[in-house]
């Protein structure tokens, strides 16, 4: 029971990071590998708010969202868009935006090193609650219910308004979404910037409950894309169950036989996924 | 004639780079044993990842096996160094033949994801395996060899490397491998076995890079798995190509030196400073040389014979 609850926990946090990710991948198209860095960024944000200003966490998720909102608009405008016009074809784009993104993730990691090189090590509403005939730590249940929150809201808001029918018209097909007057560059961008935003709040969250340094973002970037790869790209409700399955999976390798496997447990997941649903756990194409 | 001249002036420069511990020692020569590795990798990363666009990350896991299959034969069984370094790259292209398999039949962005975290991956559980069923922690790869032997021995591998692209260029393999770079689709409707093509290539990379993670293993003395499992490796592999240029074979040569001779003085002046530099080498050669230093040169030479 202990493994299952902290399992989900965990997995609330993943769902929203990978969320943010599916946002940028299946909407603007960008495959973008600095997304644990962004991730980081919110996390060592809430740290220094907190041991700097006493600022609670939470409170400070409110200025995080509009600062990742604007730097990742700045990014995809600056950096990225450039790559989209060059691109005589998707391969090229890609390669280019793999390869761009890399840069990014070293340069910002480059950054965080200088500013603290030790880990984020603060304590936040770190004390005991029972919950279902266990004890877990009041920040995890926090942050997976604030993930919960978050993640509801993105959803609603993508299925049931107009400007998130935009966003999965451009995701479906980019093309048809120009041809009915949806203007695509915009939304592609706006996506991109809204992904930022919401992975930025997940390392906010997760920086409550896990140590993190300048360093570990490319261990949640590549959960996040096992992740949106696993659940089908575009897919938010298969991401959700994806993220719960990664962390029951990882939270039961790693109680049950050693901590240092929770990568491989997701590794084995990932082989799992390409052999046989490659495209993704609800998706009916193909890869 | 022709023929003959250039047959000749290779083999003059390879006769001279083979006599060059003869006259550097030290410094110089660790640093000419680091540029022959790197030749080594991004060369014959090159030859894959170039004409078909897979970014592969994975040299640091091949590396890797390669130092540390080298070190635990030695230490844990008793074998020697050359029955270890001849086992690894048999073991290491079995490996990229299952992870090709898997991976390269999808689209490429699942096989850059795959590669990125494995050199991660399988350090973690080797030293899992390592610290519950193996025990020794320390592994020891002593030998006689000295530095200049390795060079040798990283210079017949780099030969042994370029002779391969030079046979794969005139091959049929080769030919269909360039189709395959241009429109994978054509390559499939003209009867190329698209993923068999790309796994018997990615499988040579796999080969070469734990040969030469073997051969470079007696460098390190004293080996752990945190420091053959190089994620770095591989980041700089991929650079050091890019910047060189992937159309020729020479190419990714002339990323290698500078790049090398760059990195040593940042990680020694401005070791904090490393991860920056990587960061701003790819965006560079993303923005300004997406060819490579090759095509640059390819570009001016168009542009001055109208």
């Amino acid at each position: 029971m202990d493994v299952v609850i902290s399992g989900l926990l965990l997995g609330g946090a993943y769902a929203l990071v990978a969320m943010g990710l599916n946002l940028q991948y299946g909407v603007a198209r960008i495959m973008n590998l600095a997304n644990g860095e962004i991730l980081i960024l919110g996390g060592l944000a809430a740290f220094w708010a907190f041991v700097s200003f006493g600022l609670s966490p939470l409170l400070t998720l409110v200025i995080v969202a509009p600062l990742a909102f604007i730097g990742s608009w700045a990014m995809y405008k600056l950096l990225l868009r450039p790559l989209v016009r060059r691109a005589k074809t998707r391969g090229q784009l890609e390669v280019d935006s793999i390869l761009a993104t890399f840069g990014i993730s070293f340069f910002l990691v480059g950054v965080m090193v200088s500013l603290r090189a030790e880990y984020f090590t603060y304590s936040f509403l770190a004390t005991p609650v029972h919950l279902l005939g266990t004890t877990v730590a009041a920040n995890r249940l926090v942050a997976a219910l604030i993930a919960a929150a978050i993640g509801g809201a993105l959803y609603l808001w993508l299925n049931r308004s107009r400007p998130g029918m935009a966003v999965r018209a451009v995701a479906v097909s980019p093309e048809a979404a120009g041809l009915v007057g949806i203007n695509v560059d915009r939304v592609s961008a706006f996506a991109f910037a809204l992904g930022g935003a919401v992975t930025a709040l997940g390392g906010c969250l997760i920086s409550t409950f896990v140590t993190l340094d300048a360093s570990s973002g490319v261990l949640f970037t590549m959960k996040a894309l096992i992740i949106v790869i696993m659940g089908g790209v575009g897919d938010i409700r298969g991401a959700i169950i994806a993220a719960l399955i990664l962390g029951l999976v990882e939270t039961a390798v790693a109680s049950i036989i050693d901590p240092g496997l929770t990568l491989v447990a997701a590794y084995a997941i990932f082989l799992a996924v390409l052999l046989f649903r490659p495209q993704g756990l609800f998706g009916q194409g193909n890869a | 004639m022709p023929d003959i001249l250039r047959g000749g002036a290779i083999l003059l420069a390879v006769l001279a780079v083979a006599a060059l511990p003869l006259l550097a020692d030290g410094y110089w020569l660790s640093i000419a044993v680091t540029i022959m590795m790197y030749t080594a990798l991004s060369t014959s990363w090159a030859l894959f990842s170039g004409p078909t666009h897979y970014i592969a990350l994975s040299t640091g896991a091949f590396y890797g096996i390669g130092g540390y299959l080298v070190a635990t034969g030695m230490s844990d069984f008793g074998t020697s160094f050359w029955t270890m370094m001849a086992i690894a790259p048999f073991v290491a292209a079995l490996l990229a033949g299952a992870i090709g398999i898997a991976t390269l039949r999808l689209s490429g962005v699942y096989f850059v994801i795959f590669t990125l975290g494995l050199a991660e991956m399988i350090r973690n559980l080797v030293s899992w395996v390592q610290n519950n069923f193996l025990g020794s922690k320390g592994l020891y790869v002593l030998t006689e060899l000295e530095e200049r032997h390795i060079y040798w021995m990283l210079l017949a591998v780099t030969l042994a490397v370029f002779l391969f692209g030079w046979r794969l260029g005139r091959s049929r393999m080769g030919f269909a491998l360039r189709i395959l770079g241009n429109d994978e689709e054509v390559a499939r409707h003209v009867g190329i076995d698209t993923a068999r093509t790309k796994v018997l290539l990615f499988m040579t990379t796999g080969f070469f890079a734990a040969l030469v993670g073997a051969i470079v293993a007696p460098r390190y003395y004293y080996i752990e798995p945190n420091v053959v499992f190089s994620p770095e490796l591989s980041f700089l592999v991929v650079i050091m190509a890019l910047l060189g240029g992937t159309r020729r074979l020479y190419g990714p040569l002339l990323g290698v030196i500078p790049f090398t001779l760059l990195w040593e003085v940042v990680s020694a002046s401005f070791p904090s400073a490393t991860t920056m530099v990587l960061g701003l080498a790819f965006l560079l050669i993303v923005y300004l040389i997406p060819d490579g230093v090759t095509g640059l040169i390819g570009k001016l030479r168009k542009r001055s014979v109208p």
